[in-house]
């Protein structure tokens, strides 16, 4: 029997594999540890502190999405709830005296998304697909419009806020400057990035990915789908939980923004966009999305706008997002035919270029004219000026997103050609495409 | 000795429609039975209805004289009856060797546990590569399931089916759409596979019934019309007339 497993199971890793395994994870706890020697602004401090915490919440959404297979318009109220958690416990723990530091805050946060996500989570888990979409959706709702009406818990409009300083102190760490933050953030990060991780690779993970392909038919190997469903959810709301519980440390404050369905929408775009398929996925979402929102709202007043007609092109040309994207090339990499597709990207990337800034300009001009008609028509969008009002600028717009089209729309073919060469050329070696 | 699957009285009606009348049948442990019967005689109905996919209106269903009938179908197969899907039904985007996995979990005690790495259970191995093994599907093991050919898939469904241990197998027509040779290596798979276990196969193939089956059933407009080994059958004027017709003259 043990001859059947030596030659039909796949070989377990070796101690070499192993090693590097256990290094990549020692050398992303480097790398976090590092960043702020190398980017030493105050800036990049906090967005790297927001960074940590969206790709906690997206890791922790994807477990939903990803993993699962639901589609929840509400993760933000284990997200939420864990934030105003994690701000009344740091209130309570810093007028009584208690002895709990402020690296437990963020486990207390997780702990709430967990029992609200076990609380609520019962009934919505019965069904995946549209219904559980409904029931997210409509708990959602419920829980952000109770946040304005309950005002002792919430505090209305204005939140609830709390003094992250007045905590018992560890190491003299006051956790008052943004990079003992930014430290507190990492380290949870890490550990739970390595959770979720682990996760996976249970037993519970994969019949996780089994209720996703097929929940009828794990019925059929003795496992009980809405079981299954019921403690994804529940391992997602206890992650999102700490997610949220950081954000309030963060900030210093929660209110009903935390819970709401921006919030929700935030998490489901970044996960998408960085590609629910794979682990990583989520992660470079989650980068990619904090990056871009922090700084596209510099550099355009429509910066949701930009957002959207992102995710719309990514849902409909690269379904499997950034990592997707990327991914889909390893198996040229390995057959070593990428060299025939990099030359026709490169072709592309200028008519594309154009197409976008003749897209960008035309926005920038109609938001002139629809939202400020009345104000001055030199503008500033992107870091570069131009004057909306004239007629050249509409003339260049649009002979570059046209023309600009028309050639690229050329080019994309050389793409596909390109691709179609090298994928069979992968092939004839044997390499799964 | 009680029957390993009997079924009392059992009718089921969608709606108005009544689709299985009154069927009573008893299966001993060890045996194969065939269900036989034209298209739309209640064969996949009465599978699910065993199968806990639907609840009989009337009737009860036993498996080694518990009743099952009523209880959920990951109930009935942690009893240790387990069936397969006359439309390969199978989990798409996993592995060969993930699906085989998945089906053999619960059975080695694994439960919902989060807390064990799944690569390092011994016994959840070894017993997904021996039934890798059985399939013959060692060399596709890392290749996702819908990506397999439809013999293949076909193959991985009977693997799914009984790798968690179930002594109660039920196969929904496992060689319809295979070509000649592939049925032969499908029937030599589903004998040796189901070697001292209960077997209830629906199966449209008559060598494949003939060749199989210790018993046979012939299912007619949701009844029992004939009940015996496949000579009886073979002989019995009444199924003559209703179904074998041309094939046993």
């Amino acid at each position: 029997m043990s001859g059947i497993t030596a030659s039909a199971a796949p070989p377990l890793p070796a101690a070499a594999e192993k090693l590097r395994f256990y290094a990549s994870w020692l050398v992303a706890a480097i790398v976090l540890l590092l960043l702020p020697k190398i980017f030493t602004s105050g800036g990049s401090t906090t967005t790297f502190s927001l960074m940590g915490i969206s790709i906690i919440f997206s890791l922790s959404y994807n477990i939903l999405l990803g993993q699962t297979g639901m589609l929840s318009f509400g993760h933000a109220v284990y997200y939420g709830l864990g934030g105003f958690l994690a701000i009344h416990s740091m209130n309570i723990i810093g007028a009584h005296k208690l002895p709990i530091p402020l690296p437990i805050v963020p486990l207390i946060g997780g702990l709430s998304g967990l029992f609200f996500a076990a609380l609520l989570g019962w009934v919505s888990t019965q069904r995946s697909g549209t219904a559980f979409a409904m029931i997210s959706l409509g708990v959602g709702e419920l829980i952000a419009s109770s946040a304005l009406i309950l005002r002792t818990f919430f505090g209305g409009e204005a939140g609830v806020s709390a003094n992250r300083t007045k905590l018992l102190k560890l190491f003299d760490w006051s956790f008052g400057p943004q990079i003992q933050i930014y430290y507190l953030v990492a380290a949870w990060t890490l550990i739970a990035v390595i959770a979720m991780y682990a996760l996976t690779r249970t037993p519970l993970g994969r019949m996780c990915n089994a209720v996703r392909d097929n929940p009828e038919r794990v019925q059929f190997v003795g496992y009980n789908p809405h079981v299954v469903r019921y403690l994804a959810f529940c391992f997602a709301g206890f992650f999102a939980g700490i997610a949220g519980a950081l954000a309030a440390i963060n900030f210093e404050i929660a209110n009903s923004a935390y819970l709401g369905a921006e919030q929700s929408g935030t998490v489901l775009f970044a996960t998408y966009i960085g590609g629910i398929g794979f682990f990583i996925g989520p992660i470079v979402g989650a980068i990619f999305v904090t990056f871009l929102s922090l700084g596209l709202s510099d550099l355009t007043q429509v910066w949701q706008l930009y957002f959207g007609l992102i995710f719309i092109a990514v849902v409909m040309f690269a379904p499997g997002g950034i990592t997707g994207l990327l991914m889909m090339h390893r198996p040229l990499l390995k057959a070593g035919t990428l060299g025939l597709v990099l030359p026709s990207y490169l072709i592309a990337l200028l008519p594309t270029l154009a197409t976008i800034a003749g897209l960008i300009l035309s926005i920038e001009t109609i938001v002139h004219y629809t939202v400020n008609p009345g104000d001055d028509s030199h503008i500033k969008a992107f870091g570069v000026g131009f004057d909306a009002a004239s007629p050249y600028i509409w003339a260049i717009a649009a002979v570059l997103l046209t023309g600009g089209f028309l050639v690229a729309r050329k080019t994309w073919t050389f793409i596909g050609h390109a691709w179609d060469g090298a994928t069979s050329i992968a092939r004839e070696k044997g390499i799964a495409v | 000795m009680s029957a390993a699957i009997e079924l009392r009285g059992i009718e089921k009606n969608f709606g108005n429609v009544a689709i299985i009348r009154n069927i009573n049948l008893s299966i001993a442990q060890g045996e194969r039975h065939a269900l036989i019967g034209p298209n739309g005689a209640g064969k996949s109905t009465t599978f699910n209805l065993i199968s806990g996919y639907m609840a009989p209106t009337s009737g009860s269903v036993l498996l080694r004289g518990d009743v099952i009938s009523g209880l959920p179908p990951y109930q009935i197969n942690r009893r240790g009856l387990s069936r397969s899907f006359q439309v390969t039904n199978v989990f798409a985007r996993m592995s060969v060797w993930e699906n085989l996995r998945c089906a053999v979990l619960w059975s080695t005690g694994q439960r919902y546990a989060f807390w064990k790495n799944i690569d390092n259970l011994p016994e959840v191995r070894d017993r997904t590569a021996r039934i890798l093994a059985d399939i013959s599907l060692t060399a596709r093991r890392d290749v996702p399931a819908g990506l397999l050919t439809y013999a293949e898939q076909r193959a991985l469904e009977i693997g799914i089916t009984v790798a968690g241990g179930a002594d109660v197998i039920l196969l929904d027509e496992p060689t319809a759409g295979m070509s000649h040779a592939e049925t032969g290596r499908a029937v030599a798979l589903i004998r040796r596979l189901t070697e001292g276990r209960t077997l209830l196969i629906v199966e449209h193939d008559m060598s494949v019934v003939f060749g199989l089956a210790d018993r046979i059933s012939v299912l007619v407009y949701g009844q029992i019309i004939a009940s015996g080994t496949p000579e009886e059958i073979r002989g019995n004027a009444k199924v003559r007339e209703a179904y074998l017709g041309e094939e046993a003259a």
